[in-house]
């Protein structure tokens, strides 16, 4: 997680001559701050920060970003690892309410790999939410997903995190494989 | 320099001090729960804050003059309030109001199961309908299992809450299908003509059906075919009773598939290793072809096509019961097309529904008496066991359907529908003499339902149907009601109520007499509660039959005499499906009591009808082991024995019991096993699932019911075609991993 964090840092940091002080240092401080996130409602907290930044902005992609991205986490956080013991209605409203933000955000930074990272991360929150009933939509979904991410950044260390963490999560006997996993964290 | 940077930063901060507002609050829903993790916030600026476990907030803003204060929360209406901040605290409470929603909302589910991924409120997955044991992979068979239907084993279709097979009807996408089984076999229950893999959707209603669909009076099975496939894919099975391939491509950009598929189903092999009771003299034989296209022609426009062509043949001899030691022949030709194409569109809050239909059904029945040396014979006063007939239908359905969403989930859906129906029938008599007969007869329907959501909690669906029959001359009108309400988020109450019309069969026209729809009144009472592991469910139903058919003799021949039949049934029925209690284990229990009586056709009183059984259960369990690759799948029905007569003319147009009794009950043990070597295999070009199902597994001795020689001197048991049945098959398709499907059910 540091690690997705400290590199769209760089980003942040990339694009900053053409913001204003106030939104750069919001920014800062709030992406700093998710390295200490460990609960929901801290997730939730840093949500709404960054979706009250991107409303304010208006046209800046990055708060979207890291608003649908809390919400993914949070939801994550709720299920605590084990598929399908959260509540679905909870899930789906805060997979919900990530898909919107991350729109929100693509259509201000068009075929941004990191973009697609999130798009990835909220399938799986969807099929996540009900693995039984869900597998076969959103499975394909997240796939397609993780695919462009890597389509258009083959660099992004994110997208082999991604990929080593279903490797790890999914059974061997459905194709999944800790040692292979291992083998994508470390690239990535 | 630093100096200078340190005062500025220190008068700049005392100037932002002096200027800040605290705002602070609580936040609550309309029924004064605190609302966690709203976020609050002062409109097109940075500062807000987001709610805690006891609603509470605060922040402070450096905001000044006019401000807008909003709170936003998914599943509630934005809040948005307009203050003027002058350097006071400002504090406030905040009152959310709900926003009526599909993840919220109550669903409203009386009468009817369904089996799909798209909603809430499921009980069964799409794939449930193939992996149940005792369902052999067709479309009704895992339907069966489910409270409400009968264990009826003697004739194909859906005995449902003491209806006739005649009493459910089938739609796909949206239209109303004939023929939907293979044609009837003297006491051998036939299949479905369609494949389950080609149907995403499955919704099977014991009652209480939408206002959109009509001339059915027990009840409705609603199949919503496939859209575009994941992916391009090739497949071929072989099995002990047949051949099968086919072809899907799917467009790159996903715009358009089409595909099609052939099977040869041959039973000689199955039939002899596995003796049947009937000796055929030609084994059956089934060729069926289906060709299908999809097109989508905007984000949420598609036209879909599907079509079916079919031919099979079968001849065989039973030992004949009317008189010992002749044989009863009987040989059936069938052809058959089906076509269905259907066109959906969204504009704004306006959805349009199209969907055509057309089927062309061919029988041609011989029957005969035969000697033991298979030549035809013709005994008095049998001569009626050696006829022709040559049966041809055209079936044509159009139905149009609109609706226009409001605010909360809202809706007024509204239409029509058309069926066309032309049955012309020629029978030829043991001494060659023929009476054709042909009817046609056009009914038209208009329709319209409202969804009438009062909060998340309440429900109503309202809906009415007017149907006007060209042949009997007559309209109806049929209303329809649901209401449910949500009790808490996992459990919820329902009742439905509603109307129900339908024509006579066919074979009843022409008449001389005159005839109008029979009719049924549908009250239903559900309580449910499902969460992702358990779901329970229970329903009372009562329902009355007026305006049935009664029958009296012509010649010898069965005439309709009028409407003057009635009846009704009344029930209790129990679902618990459970996927939580034994680890990786999924089962479900069903129960059905049922209390029914009717007089029509020929009875001489109200009598509990030969095809209800009082008590009705089911228990199945699926379980896949990881290790082995291999999905177990086991069922077991049982039925209370169903009751039988011998209803003999008693003169003067009457008919009196001369016989009667009760079967032993019923009892069936049925496995199946799917093994699945390539599963989770990255790289596999092919994915194989191999099947072994065998029903009726321990021998039971199963008696459906019994029949008697046209005199009522000798009765038998009808018993099923084979005491067991196997079937081994290997199925491979290349491109599209059906693992899938698999891990689907199973996780």
């Amino acid at each position: 997680m540091k690690k997705i964090i400290t590199a769209v840092l760089i980003l942040v940091s990339m694009g900053a001559s053409a913001q204003s002080e106030k939104y750069m240092k919001a920014m800062e401080d709030k992406v700093n701050g998710l390295d200490t996130v460990s609960s929901v409602s801290g997730w939730q907290n840093m949500a709404n920060s960054f979706e009250r930044i991107g409303e304010a902005e208006k046209n800046q992609w990055l708060p979207f970003y890291y608003a649908a991205l809390s919400h993914v986490m949070s939801g994550y956080m709720m299920s605590n690892g084990q598929p399908g013991t959260a509540n679905i209605t909870q899930m789906d409203m805060l997979a919900d309410k990530a898909e919107a933000l991350i729109t929100k955000a693509e259509s201000l930074e068009k075929e941004n790999s990191e973009v697609f990272c999130v798009k990835k991360m909220i399938a799986t929150l969807k099929m996540t939410a009900d693995p039984m009933n869900r597998w076969q939509t959103y499975g394909p979904k997240a796939g397609e997903a993780l695919a462009k991410a890597k389509a258009l950044d083959a660099s992004n260390p994110r997208v082999y995190m991604l990929e080593g963490q279903d490797k790890f999560f999914t059974p061997e006997q459905f194709g999944g494989s800790k040692t292979e996993a291992k083998k994508l964290f470390e690239e990535s | 320099m630093s100096k200078w940077i340190i005062i500025l930063l220190a008068l700049l901060a005392g100037i932002a001090a002096s200027a800040q507002t605290e705002v602070s609050g609580r936040v609550y829903n309309s029924k004064k729960k605190p609302l966690a993790g709203v976020n609050i916030s002062i409109k097109d600026s940075y500062d807000g804050a987001t709610s805690d476990s006891s609603g509470r907030f605060s922040f402070t803003t450096t905001e000044k003059g006019n401000v807008v204060l909003q709170a936003d929360q998914p599943g509630y209406k934005l809040y948005q309030q307009s203050f003027t901040l002058r350097d006071q605290p400002l504090t406030l409470d905040i009152v959310m109001k709900e926003l009526i929603d599909e993840m919220n909302a109550v669903v409203i589910t009386a009468g009817s199961f369904e089996a799909s991924d798209r909603k809430r409120a499921t009980v069964l997955n799409p794939i449930d309908i193939v992996t149940t044991a005792s369902g052999n992979g067709d479309v009704t068979g895992a339907l069966k299992t489910l409270p409400g239907a009968q264990q009826v084993g003697e004739s194909e279709g859906l005995f449902v809450r003491g209806g006739t097979a005649t009493e459910t009807k089938t739609f796909i996408d949206g239209s109303l299908v004939n023929n939907f089984f293979y044609s009837s076999l003297p006491n051998v229950a036939t299949r479905g003509r369609f494949s389950p893999f080609i149907f995403k959707g499955t919704v099977f209603s014991t009652g209480g059906y939408s206002a959109l669909y009509g001339q059915a009076l027990s009840s409705a099975l609603i199949l919503e075919s496939i859209d575009l496939p994941d992916q391009s894919s090739a497949n071929l099975g072989i099995s002990v009773i047949g051949l099968s391939g086919g072809y899907q491509h799917l467009d790159k950009k996903k715009r358009y598939s089409f595909g099609g598929s052939y099977s040869y189903t041959d039973l000689r092999l199955a039939f002899s290793l596995i003796k049947q009771r009937q000796d055929y003299e030609n084994v059956p034989i089934f060729h069926n072809l289906d060709l299908n296209f999809r097109i989508k022609t905007s984000k949420t426009g598609m036209i879909k096509y599907y079509g079916l062509f079919g031919t099979n043949s079968l001849k065989f001899y039973t030992p004949s019961i009317d008189t010992i030691g002749y044989l009863d022949g009987f040989s059936l030709k069938n052809r058959n097309m089906y076509h269905n194409l259907s066109y959906r569109e969204s504009i704004g809050r306006w959805k349009l529904f199209t969907g055509l239909s057309y089927t062309n059904n061919h029988d041609q029945i011989e029957s005969a008496l035969y000697s033991d040396e298979k030549n035809i014979v013709l005994i008095s006063p049998l001569e009626f066991k050696n006829y022709k007939l040559d049966n041809q239908g055209n079936y044509f359905n159009g139905k149009l359907v609109m609706e226009r969403k409001f605010a909360g989930l809202n809706a007024v859906r509204f239409g029509g529908e058309l069926n066309h129906l032309d049955d012309q029938s020629d029978y030829t008599s043991y001494n060659g003499e023929k009476f054709s007969r042909e009817v046609k007869e056009d009914i038209s329907a208009l329709f319209t339902e409202t969804d009438l959501y009062i909060t998340n909690d309440i429900a109503a669906k309202l809906g009415g149907r007017f149907e006007h029959s060209k042949l009997l001359n007559k309209t109806n009108f049929a209303p329809r009601a649901s209401l449910a309400y949500k009790i808490n988020n996992e459990s919820q109450a329902a009742f439905a109520y509603g109307q129900f019309y339908q024509n006579p069969e066919a074979q009843y026209f022409p008449t001389f007499n005159s005839l109008t729809f029979t009719k049924a009144t549908h009250y239903i009472l559900q309580y449910q509660r499902v969460n992702r592991l358990v779901t329970f469910r229970t329903e009372f139903f009562y329902k009355k039959y007026e305006d049935l058919i009664k029958t009296g003799l012509q010649q010898y021949r069965p005439v309709a005499t009028g409407n003057a039949g009635f009846g009704d049934a009344k029930g209790i029925e129990v679902f618990w499906r459970d996927k939580k209690t034994i680890k990786s284990v999924d089962y479900w229990v069903s129960y059905s009591y049922l209390d029914t009586k009717r007089d029509y056709l020929n009875f001489p009183s109200a009598i509990q009808p030969s095809f209800a059984a009082r008590h009705t259960a089911s228990f199945v369990v699926k379980r896949f082991v990881t290790k082995w690759k291999t999905q177990f799948n086991a069922a077991y029905n049982y039925a209370s024995g169903r009751p039988y007569y011998f209803i003999a003319p008693a003169g003067s147009g009457d008919f009196k019991f001369t016989d009667r009794g009760t079967t032993r009950d019923y009892h069936n043990v049925s496995v199946s096993f799917n093994y699945l070597p390539s599963i989770g295999k990255k790289d596999a070009k092919a994915f194989a699932v191999y099947v072994l199902s065998v029903s009726n597994v321990f021998g039971f001795n199963q008696v459906y019911n019994y029949q008697y020689s046209y005199n009522g001197a000798r009765k038998e048991a009808i018993v099923p075609p084979s005491k067991i049945f196997v079937f081994v098959g290997a199925f491979i398709s290349f491109g599209i991993d059906r693992s899938q499907d698999v891990i689907n059910s199973n996780l």
